[in-house]
């Protein structure tokens, strides 16, 4: 308005009054003064707008948006596996006569010895995990530590420090966000049912567990981090994974947590386990 | 506010309106990927992790 006004006045006018241009321009199309109270509801409308979107961002959108991101970086890396295996993954125990047993994954009666790789990092990303029943496509990768900025809001998974490896006698324990930030990766981990597989690949190969059973807790309930969880004399012998996140969703006044036993172990050399997304086999 | 944007852009009534929606659009791509993901952090405490 006071660009094209200016201009206007200044080419046609010889008065210098510029109080004669807002007049004659009122007289041509009436308009309103704009008034602080006009301006202040126009920003406090558009706020209100903004807050609506955030929560459609917040339930819904954002987590469309991270879920897309985590499965794209995650098939990058596991491209990226493929192409350049590790030079330290030779299959490391009879990889031949194994080959033809764990194509049945329900009975291995030889089942390949897994691979323990060294605890990563905090924020260095270590593996990605599969869960079908989560969706046929879902892909997020993990990472060392637990912490919101360095690993949860960032890449997806973090593996509770101190806790065992995949594959490792013990408990892998790892968290995730069951809403927002790192796309929701365990957003429906209430509806694992028993059997469901649960795969971990990293550098050296796939760790699959069988899903076993659900738990809701307190936040205090750190024994689910044992060895063998729930057991704070910290028994031995079984390899398990647990899994924890928030519950309900939304809030943060209790955990859910999912437990699951190692089944299976297939060195990178012998691809993929059948159902898992094969970028590998590509 | 918006009025006086209104005034300022140029073209008939159907330009103006491209205009902005564009210019939304514009704006909510930019909400959403950039402004929300570094807000939510600071709005909703979320813990996930036994401790």
């Amino acid at each position: 308005m006071p660009g094209t006004g200016g201009q206007s006045d200044a080419t046609e006018s010889v008065r210098p009054d510029s109080n004669d241009a807002p007049s004659r321009r009122g007289r041509a199309r009436p308009r309103r003064k704009v008034s602080v109270i006009g301006v202040l509801g126009e920003l406090l409308l558009t706020g209100g707008v903004v807050v609506l979107l955030f929560v459609g961002w917040q339930l819904w959108i954002g987590d469309q948006i991270s879920a897309a991101r985590n499965i794209a970086e995650a098939q990058a890396l596991a491209e990226q596996w493929q192409e350049t295996p590790p030079p330290s993954s030779p299959a490391p125990s009879s990889p031949s006569p194994s080959s033809t047993a764990t194509a049945d994954p329900v009975a291995p009666p030889a089942p390949t010895e897994p691979v323990i790789s060294t605890e990563p990092r905090d924020g260095e990303v270590f593996g990605i995990m599969y869960v079908p029943r989560f969706g046929n496509d879902f892909a997020v990768r993990m990472g060392g530590g637990v912490s919101r900025t360095r690993t949860l809001d960032t890449i997806g998974i973090g593996h509770y420090p101190g806790t065992q490896m995949p594959g490792e006698v013990g408990n892998f324990a790892v968290a995730a966000h069951r809403t927002g930030f790192g796309g929701a990766p365990f957003y429906l981990m209430d509806e694992l049912r028993v059997g469901d597989p649960i795969v971990v690949e990293t550098a050296d190969g796939w760790y699959t567990y069988i899903f076993r059973t659900l738990e809701y807790v307190r936040p205090t309930a750190v024994d689910v981090l044992s060895a063998v969880p729930q057991d704070t004399l910290t028994g031995v012998g079984g390899r398990y994974l647990t899994m924890t996140s928030c519950s309900p969703r939304h809030t943060i006044a209790e955990r859910i947590i999912a437990y699951s036993v190692f089944d299976s172990f297939r060195p990178r050399a012998e691809g993929p386990p059948a159902g898992i997304p094969a970028t590998a086999g590509t | 506010m918006y009025a006086a944007l209104w005034r300022v852009l140029p073209g008939p009534w159907w330009l103006r309106t491209l205009i902005l929606l564009i210019l939304a659009a514009a704006i909510v791509y930019a909400l959403f990927f950039y402004v929300f993901p570094v807000v939510a952090v600071w709005i909703t405490p979320e813990e996930v992790t036994v401790q």
